[in-house]
């Protein structure tokens, strides 16, 4: 993405972005609330043309045609008139899959993600972290290039917050899915980028760009105190942005 | 049982309404008894069940064109939004018509058959199902919407997986509220001309000064109008059996 600026209507959302992930990568955007991120994701899923500046993949323009990213909302977005295993399937659906061999795809992969039993039933039956990863699968599932994580742990407590973040993390080092993240969330930024961005409050510009270079598995154990200093850092980057100093 | 009040409220009132014929010694051709009217029924029951024919069968088709045609209608509206904006009015208006004007119009232009029926029935239930879909399809969640076509569907493809499923609890609600007015809608269309029906029992028996007959009527269409309903909630429950899912967890 190459010095991307977005207005929409009187309001300039994107100011000039630059940032790139490399293969099998995890990048992480972080920014205020109202920052601009959501705008990010529809430039890269095609809802919306950039107005300044172009975005690449592999040094040609992007093309529009929705086979560069698999996408994951922020809410987990499961038709609640569809089974898992038929919400799973519907990106493989949307590509002309046939429904059989969609599902044959698909089932060997429910162990994986603790779905295991959970196939047949309805989304209204599953907890919150299942759903979660249930959309998760649906998003790997299409094997698109780069997977696009909106907040995908958001609107989860705490607690199952931190269960799928340390189960995500697990997953990513085994699969090593290229991943761009979007999130509030400082510490999952930390403890499962390998980069991370900064993004300024409205119009947003990258204000900060930081590698992290902790150990993995971070999650379970202390995080070093490097790691510790670097959240601390961008924690305080980020509260600057709000215009509200603790 | 969860249906007991209802039952008891029910029994309660027609058992008052006995009392108060049976001590006040009103003539049964002003208010009859209730027992007189379950009588009546009993006596007539091959008269009723003849005129309950036509009028079910008017209600159901007059029903099925007008959803069919509330269907495809409500698809082109999703699909061309300048076309709702256009015939919208149109269909509006077409509910502030008084059917007690328009029923004797209807005959007078298409006769005793079952056109007249079939058309006012459609009038009275077009609009309820027409806006049940169109609402229904705008209900549906925009990230699922936002989600599909990051993956690359067509607005069709969105359309059939997406709003179409959402429309449905929507269909569903319209559908038992609009069967309930095609009932009473075809009733009232028999009872300005027809050969046969429950409309023209009703007719008829208001002539001959025969309350306990008229009410005898009244109390077969009722129960049709429950029957229908019925039908349809448990069609609903058959064809929807998602929106019960999680809720016994």
């Amino acid at each position: 993405m190459r010095n991307v600026g977005v207005t929409l209507g009187e309001t300039a959302v994107l100011d000039d972005v630059s940032l790139h992930v490399g293969q099998g990568e995890f990048v992480s955007i972080l920014g205020p609330s109202g920052a601009g991120k959501s705008t990010l994701f529809r430039l890269l899923t095609g809802a919306l043309a950039p107005d300044r500046g172009e975005i690449l993949r592999d040094g040609a323009p992007l093309k529009r045609d929705g086979q560069t990213f698999a996408f994951m909302p922020q809410r987990d977005a499961l038709m609640p008139w569809r089974r898992i295993i038929d919400n799973v399937i519907l990106g493989l659906e949307v590509q002309g899959v046939p429904r059989a061999e969609a599902r044959a795809r698909a089932l060997p992969l429910f162990a994986e993600f603790g779905l295991e039993g959970f196939e047949q039933r309805y989304p209204a039956e599953l907890s919150g972290g299942m759903r979660q990863r249930a959309a998760l699968l649906r998003t790997v599932i299409q094997a698109r290039p780069i997977q696009l994580l909106d907040e995908p742990f958001g609107a989860l407590d705490a607690l199952t917050r931190a269960q799928m973040q340390r189960w995500l993390e697990d997953r990513w080092r085994a699969a090593r899915w290229t991943t761009l993240l979007v999130t509030h969330d400082v510490r999952e930024a930390v403890a499962l980028s390998d980069r991370i961005y900064v993004l300024s409050r409205r119009p947003a510009r990258v204000i900060s760009e930081v590698v992290v270079r902790a150990p993995r598995p971070r999650l379970g154990a202390p995080l070093p105190d490097e790691a510790r200093a670097l959240e601390e850092d961008l924690l305080n980057t980020l509260l600057s942005q709000t215009g509200e100093r603790p | 049982m969860r249906g007991l009040p209802a039952l008891a409220s029910v029994a309660g009132a027609i058992l008052l309404w006995e009392i108060y014929v049976r001590l006040s010694g009103i003539s049964p051709l002003v208010l009859p008894a209730p027992s007189r009217v379950i009588e009546q029924m009993g006596v007539n029951r091959a008269l009723l069940w003849e005129n309950t024919l036509p009028t079910l069968s008017a209600t159901l088709t007059g029903f099925a064109f007008s959803v069919s045609i509330a269907f495809a209608l409500s698809v082109a509206l999703d699909f061309l939004p300048k076309l709702r904006r256009a015939l919208f009015p149109i269909f509006v208006v077409s509910q502030t018509l008084p059917l007690v004007a328009i029923a004797p119009l209807a005959v007078l232009w298409f006769g005793f058959g079952l056109t007249p029926k079939i058309l006012l029935v459609a009038l009275v239930t077009f609009f309820p199902m027409l806006v049940a879909l169109v609402d229904g399809y705008e209900s549906t969640d925009p990230e699922i919407e936002t989600l599909m076509r990051s993956m690359g569907a067509s607005r069709w493809k969105v359309f059939r997986a997406a709003r179409f499923p959402s429309a449905m609890p929507y269909f569903f609600a319209g559908l038992r509220i609009s069967i309930t007015y095609a009932v009473v809608a075809a009733i009232f269309s028999e009872y300005v001309g027809a050969r046969a029906g429950l409309g023209i029992v009703i007719l008829n028996a208001k002539n001959s000064f025969r309350p306990d007959l008229m009410l005898a009527a009244v109390v077969v269409s009722s129960t049709l109008t429950l029957v229908l309903f019925g039908v349809s909630a448990l069609l609903q429950r058959a064809l929807l059996r998602w929106r019960e899912a999680g809720q016994t967890r």
